[in-house]
Parts: structure tokens; sequence; C-alpha cells
């Protein structure tokens, strides 16, 4: 039997696809997942709407953020667990990927309210609306773009970096390859490996969805594209 | 700290496996993405195939990746080839994109000017439109610079893992110090070749340090 064929009857076995199999992880991986992102938001999405209204402190804020992202997830996770005990390895790994997810959205949010057009902006407030309002009428629903796509990138690093947290004794779709390999079970390993690249792939094509759903029409692409165009 | 003062030496050498574990692919998949960003930005067809594609495997995350070439390139689970082919194959992802906008932006009345002058179109590519696209390309190899120094410790999960190698010992053995002397280490090397980057690109565009045309 081919590496192929044995990998392709681990992912359709019935046993694993027992509740206590494949559900099981895939539903600690989004728990994960759900948990961080919304925290990751509620930090970033104000700071950053704020930094990006008032434009006070962008450059040190991007400076930072550059450095948070070249610190290494596994590192992270095998420091934090085993510093906080095996009994709070959800809330350590929460901790992670809310670090991981808060450069991302933060910079997409403060990069997103930062350059809505002056003009637009002049005129909302010629218009009278408060401070308030231009940034909740105006700039945000202007931002809505770049700052969705933060939230893909972050949701992807996030499930990215859920799939190692099997190392620590926690659970998620990296079980498979880590348990796999500690046995040796090729199908197993590459079976996780195509389950985890699955989620990834429909977060994004679900994440894409909602993007073009939720963002303004006259903000969508092709029309900016022909506006370009004809002046 | 008398864990990192023993081990220096071996710090020391395991981060040039480190670097080199991370710089290959940073080089192969340079190489690689010069081409098919070129073609991606000259052929709507190319740009409609290629971007879509990067997109998608650049989504898939390193630990998947890492584990699933043995099934592409035939080759042992411990086979370093893995990370480094991995690697190369998020680079090209992160690159094609770069190379093909940096070569779009380039304006036509260049490329016109340089046609006149009597470039063939691979001379001009080599000494018009590529220099122009330094700058937009010098970004993407330095995010994809530190994020492959980031992402080869992942690697040790399946025993290939440079630096990452600390991470897994040190966890198993209870070792703090072990494990925060290796997080230094790689963000110190992401700091190095940020540096050398910055400085290698400054030296490749010295028309920008001029002040602008004007």
């Amino acid at each position: 039997m081919s590496v192929f064929e044995q990998v392709w009857v681990w992912l359709t076995s019935p046993d694993n696809w027992a509740a206590n199999g494949i559900p099981l992880r895939l539903l600690e991986h989004l728990r994960y997942t759900a948990t961080a992102i919304p925290i990751a938001a509620l930090i970033a999405v104000p700071l950053g709407a704020y930094i990006g209204h008032t434009r006070r402190g962008g450059t040190l804020v991007v400076g930072l953020l550059n450095s948070v992202r070249a610190l290494p997830e596994l590192g992270m996770l095998v420091l934090l667990v085993p510093a906080m005990g095996l009994l709070l390895a959800f809330e350590a790994l929460t901790i992670v990927l809310v670090l991981i997810a808060v450069p991302p959205l933060l910079a997409g949010t403060y990069a997103g309210v930062r350059n809505v057009e002056p003009s637009i902006v002049d005129a909302a407030r010629g218009m009278g609306m408060s401070e308030r309002e231009v940034l909740f009428g105006v700039e945000l629903p202007n931002a809505l773009p770049l700052m969705l796509g933060a939230l893909r990138a972050a949701t992807l690093q996030v499930i990215a970096t859920a799939s190692i947290a099997a190392f620590v004794s926690l659970g998620g779709l990296g079980r498979f390859v880590i348990d796999g390999n500690a046995l040796r079970q090729f199908d197993q390993m590459a079976g996780g490996a195509v389950l985890i690249a699955a989620l990834a792939i429909t977060a994004e094509l679900v994440l894409a969805g909602v993007q073009w759903l939720v963002v303004s029409p006259g903000l969508r692409p092709t029309r900016t594209r022909k506006r370009k165009a004809t002046t | 700290m008398t864990w990192i003062l023993d081990h220096l030496d071996v710090l020391f050498t395991t981060s040039l496996d480190h670097l080199w574990l991370a710089l290959i692919p940073v080089v192969a998949g340079l190489l690689i993405s010069l081409p098919l960003g070129w073609m991606a930005s000259r052929w709507r067809l190319a740009k409609s195939i290629l971007v879509p594609t990067a997109g998608m495997l650049y989504t898939i995350p390193s630990l998947a990746l890492f584990v699933l070439m043995p099934l592409i390139l035939g080759t042992r689970i411990l086979d370093p080839l893995n990370v480094i082919a991995a690697l190369t194959i998020y680079t090209v992802a992160l690159l094609v994109r770069s190379v093909a906008d940096a070569l779009a932006a380039v304006p036509p009345a260049v490329t016109a000017a340089a046609t006149a002058m009597g470039y063939r179109p691979l001379g001009r590519f080599f000494a018009v439109e590529l220099p122009l696209a330094v700058p937009v390309l010098l970004a993407g190899v330095r995010v994809a610079t530190v994020s492959n120094i980031s992402l080869v410790s992942v690697g040790a999960l399946i025993g290939v893992g440079g630096l990452g190698k600390f991470f897994t010992e040190g966890y198993q053995r209870g070792n703090p110090a072990e494990i925060i002397a290796a997080i230094v280490a790689i963000l110190v090397l992401a700091l190095l070749m940020e540096i050398i980057l910055v400085v290698a690109g400054r030296a490749l565009t010295p028309w920008a340090r001029t002040g602008g045309a004007r």
C-alpha cells in the first residue's frame, strides 16, 4: 500500500472519526482559536482605532509589533506552560495565542483608520460630526477591508500555533502529528497534517466570504479599480 | 544562567545551523520567485493562477507543511530537506506577489526609455526593471527572512529545528534557561539579518540616498 493510500485509509477510518477522535481534536482546535481571537480583538481594535484616529504613538507601536513578530511561538509556549503549571495550560496557551494575534490586528486597524482619505474625514467633520461619529461612522467602516484582512492573517497564525499546542500536553489537531511522530506512525502524522491544512484553508475561505459580505459595496476592489481607470 | 555559560559553544554552532536552515530557503525562494513574479507581472493569466495559488500555500500551517513534505518529495521524515523545502514554498508564496507588484510598478516611460537606448528585454530586466524593484522586493525578503528564522524552530517537533531543539529539550528537562537562551538567540539572529538586509538595500539602491530626482 502506498503512503498516499495509508494516509487516505487513516483519514477515512470510522475509528478515527469516533467522538473521541478527530471531532474532539477539531473542537479543541476551534475552541483555542475562538477564545484567543475575540480577546485579541478586544485589545487590538480599540487601541489601533485610537492610535489611528489621534495619530499618536504610531511609529512606537509599529516598531514594537515588528519585534513581537520575531518571537518564536514554540519557545513562548514551552516557556509559559510549565511556568503557569499544567493545570493552567489552556490559559497559558491562550496568552500565547493572544500575543500572536494582537500584532496583525493592531497593525491592520491602525493602518486602516490611518489611511482613510483625509478629505473624507474632513468632509465628515465639516458636516458637523463629532470625533466619535467620525471614528465610528466614517473611519472604521472605511478601515474595514484592512481590518478584516488583518483578522484573516491573525486567525491563520492562531490556527497554526494552536496546532503545536499538542506538544505541551494540550489537544487540538496537532495531537495526531505529535503522537504519530512519537509512535512512528506516518499515516497518523500525515493525516493530522492534512486536517490542519484543511482547517486553515477552510477558515481562510470562510473569512474571505465574510469580508466580501460585510465590507461596504463602495469599497470593493473592483469598484476602486474602475474609478482609478477613469481618472 | 550557568547552563547558558556552559553551553555557549553549542548555542553558537546551533545558531549557525539554524541560520542555514532559514536562509537557504530565502535564497532559493528568491531565485524561484523572480521568473514566476516576472510572468505574473506580464501576463494576466499567469497572475490569476500564481497569486491565488501562492495565497493558498501560504495559508497552510508550518507544522502541517513540514509533515506533508515527505509525501511530496519522497524524503524521510527526519530529513532537514523537509524543513528547507517547506520554508522555500512559504518564501516563494510571499515573494511572487512582491516581485509581480514591484515589476508592475516600474513606470512604462522608464522601460520605454531603456528600450529606446538599445536594451534588449533580458538586459533591460536585469539593468533597469530589477534594480527599480529592489525596495519593494527587499521588504518582502525581510518579512520572509524574519518569519523563516522563527519558523525553523517548529521543525524541532519533527526532529529538525536548529535552535528549536533547545525548546523541546528544555521543556522535557524543565530547564527554562535553555528555552530563554534559544529565544534570545533567535531574536538576535532576526535582528542581525534585518540590519544586514537594510544595509544591503542601501548599497543596492544608491539613487535613493541622493534625496530624490528633484
